[in-house]
């Protein structure tokens, strides 16, 4: 009976259209609310995955990668005396102004790092080579600095500009990922950041630390914060730390898992309303075939059959859709989109469930049919 | 007319097709209880064609229904190949349905997004046979009934009795032993409801079967072996008709 299912599903054609139509747009909704939130919060945490440093240790006071607590000099030293420590380094990270040729201002994020190791580096270089920033005036700059910042034209390895009236060369051009306030990334070395960065008491932004083999980030960072006071997090649990942060603080999750959950209303609803009204207008015909010998469980498996079609069809549709807009109007990193593996399965996961509800509804129908109305005229 | 308003059954399972006895059959509940079968017997021997006849509210489609297992009398007894069919479950109802019963109904009830050749292969695909089987039997039946040029048409495309046609191919494609009919002619033109009477009466005698029609009809009643009237829930005459007797 699964082809007598498949027919009446899609010789219904205005009702298979609307079907499909509700369970794309849930999908597409979901999928690219959810990527665009999900690329947001991986732009938040840019300033720990475009560092690449196992342990951040901060104040103990930090919420998060952007609230910048600068900590006294002596912290590098005070971390590296904890055992476990391969090597400790300081950061700086500073919002700092640029003064381009024509007079405007630009406002970069400013990343100091230590001179001899260069940890802290963007892992991929795009133009010129990284080692250079430890020539005088040196600085990295990444592709939204290049874009920023005059584009390819005016802005190339040679090129000089200012940092609070201090004037720095571009030795090397950097790809990087965005950050959530979407100020272009430059890089210079530790003690030039100090150098051109307005006098404070502490500058120091953060020590990067990595640890001896055999003892895992986690255990380190909990080592460090034990013995020291200080903040100390892994990657992931600085970027987590960030993460929560900004959905306690700021209106994105809200408004996101509110969209989020109007896709999945709406697509309930559509389906919902859809299949039932399939039933209702099509239950002599169900009551001919139970009258016939197709049993409700056959019925129901028909039903089950028709949803998770149309939910199967609506979904490859609407996850093409959203990925057709990934890669179009928020291609290039214009837009923060990331569409991940979880996210996919989690949309499958509730497509399932609009499909299942949707099919219940009729089935409780179908089962509480009689088919001596078919004898009805 | 014989005027026997309460026939007695003889027990003899080989000779009866359907034997019901002191059916009871009531709606509702309390003071909107309206009782609609008030011990009705019947019985119907293998190869007749049994006409039920009355006026409206006379029980005859709720006895159809009952017959045919797929409505609950309160008292009585059904039997159908010897088989107590109030005793069958739920399950086995549908199944016995399946596989003994044939059915066709005043509005047809085909599958509008099925072709007739697929609305006709309906009850082998719910006994779980091969498409392509079940859909070379439905053209074969189809073709028999003067319907092979319309094989491929949607329901919307057929006339009334050529939907009429489909829903006897339906009805007869999984070589059934009883014929239960709901006003068959009922929609159709004189000329077109005698032919398709004539072909119902037909496929009874060549096949051994037996078919109960329900009808207001009085033109197809040439075509029953016998004519039972029902009055007021209760078999009131049983005719002898003209078609071949039993």
């Amino acid at each position: 009976m699964n082809y007598v299912a498949l027919k009446m599903l899609f010789g219904d054609r205005p009702k298979y259209l609307m079907l499909l139509a509700g369970l794309t747009f849930s999908t597409m909704l979901i999928v690219q609310q959810g990527s665009i939130f999900w690329g947001l919060m991986t732009w938040s945490q840019s300033g720990i995955t475009n560092v690449n440093a196992p342990v951040w240790v901060t104040d103990s006071n930090i919420n998060q990668v952007e609230e910048i607590k600068p900590l006294a000099d002596t912290t590098v030293n005070v971390v590296r005396s904890v055992s476990g420590v391969e090597w400790a380094v300081p950061l700086y990270k500073g919002v700092q102004r640029a003064r381009l040729r024509d007079g405007n201002y630009e406002q970069i994020a400013l990343v100091g790092i230590e001179s001899s190791t260069l940890i802290g580096r963007p892992a991929r270089v795009l133009e010129g080579n990284i080692k250079e920033l430890r020539s005088p005036d040196a600085v990295a700059i990444d592709q939204l600095g290049v874009e920023r910042l005059g584009g390819p034209k005016n802005i190339h390895l040679g090129t000089t500009f200012e940092i609070n009236d201090h004037r720095v060369r571009v030795v090397a051009i950097v790809q990087t990922q965005k950050s959530f306030q979407n100020f272009p990334f430059v890089y210079t070395t530790y003690e030039r950041a100090l150098s051109v960065t307005p006098e404070e008491r502490r500058k120091l932004s953060y020590v990067l630390v990595s640890p001896v083999s055999g003892i895992s980030p986690e255990e380190l960072a909990g080592r460090i914060h034990e013995q020291t006071g200080l903040g100390a997090f892994t990657e992931d649990q600085f970027g987590w730390k960030t993460i929560r942060w900004i959905l306690q603080n700021t209106g994105i999750g809200v408004n996101f898992g509110t969209t989020v959950l109007l896709g999945f209303i709406v697509g309930m609803a559509i389906s919902g309303q859809t299949f039932y009204l399939f039933t209702v207008e099509n239950l002599p015909q169900f009551g001919a075939l139970k009258a016939i010998g197709a049993s409700t469980g056959m019925l129901a498996r028909m039903i089950l059959l028709q949803s998770f079609t149309v939910g199967s069809i609506g979904y490859g549709v609407g996850v093409g859709l959203a990925t057709l807009f990934g890669l179009t109007a928020a291609g290039g990193d214009r837009l923060p989109f990331k569409e991940t593996w979880p996210l996919l399965v989690g949309v499958a996961v509730a497509l399932l469930l609009i499909c299942s509800v949707s099919s219940v509804i009729s089935i409780r129908k179908l089962a509480k049919l009689e088919p001596a109305i078919v004898f009805r005229g | 007319m014989s005027g026997n308003p309460s026939p007695t059954l003889n027990h003899d399972s080989a000779h009866w097709l359907v034997q019901a006895r002191g059916v009871v059959k009531s709606f509702g509940e309390g003071e909107t209880r309206i009782p609609v079968l008030k011990g009705v017997d019947l019985h119907v021997a293998h190869g007749e064609v049994l006409l039920l006849v009355g006026p409206s509210g006379s029980g005859k489609t709720t006895l159809l229904s009952v017959i045919a297992g797929i409505l609950e009398s309160d008292e009585g007894e059904v039997r159908i190949l010897g088989e107590s069919i109030l005793e069958l479950s739920a399950s086995e109802k549908t199944k016995f349905r399946r596989d003994h019963l044939g059915f066709i109904f005043q509005q047809y009830h085909l599958l509008p997004t099925l072709t007739a050749v697929e609305n006709a292969a309906v009850p082998l695909l719910i006994r779980g046979v091969a498409k392509h089987e079940a859909l070379a039997q439905a053209e074969k039946i189809l073709g028999s009934m003067g319907m092979g040029e319309r094989l491929a048409a949607l329901p919307t495309r057929l006339s009334g009795g050529e939907q009429q046609r489909v829903a006897i191919a339906r009805a007869l494609v999984s070589d059934p032993q009883l014929l239960l009919c709901d006003e068959p002619t009922a929609n159709l033109d004189g000329e077109t409801g005698h032919r398709i009477v004539q072909q119902l009466h037909d496929i009874g005698k060549q096949h051994d079967r037996g078919v109960i029609i329900v009808t207001h009809d009085t033109r197809i009643f040439e075509f029953g072996d016998r004519i039972v009237h029902m009055e007021d829930g209760r078999v009131d005459q049983i005719q002898e008709g003209q078609g071949t007797p039993v």
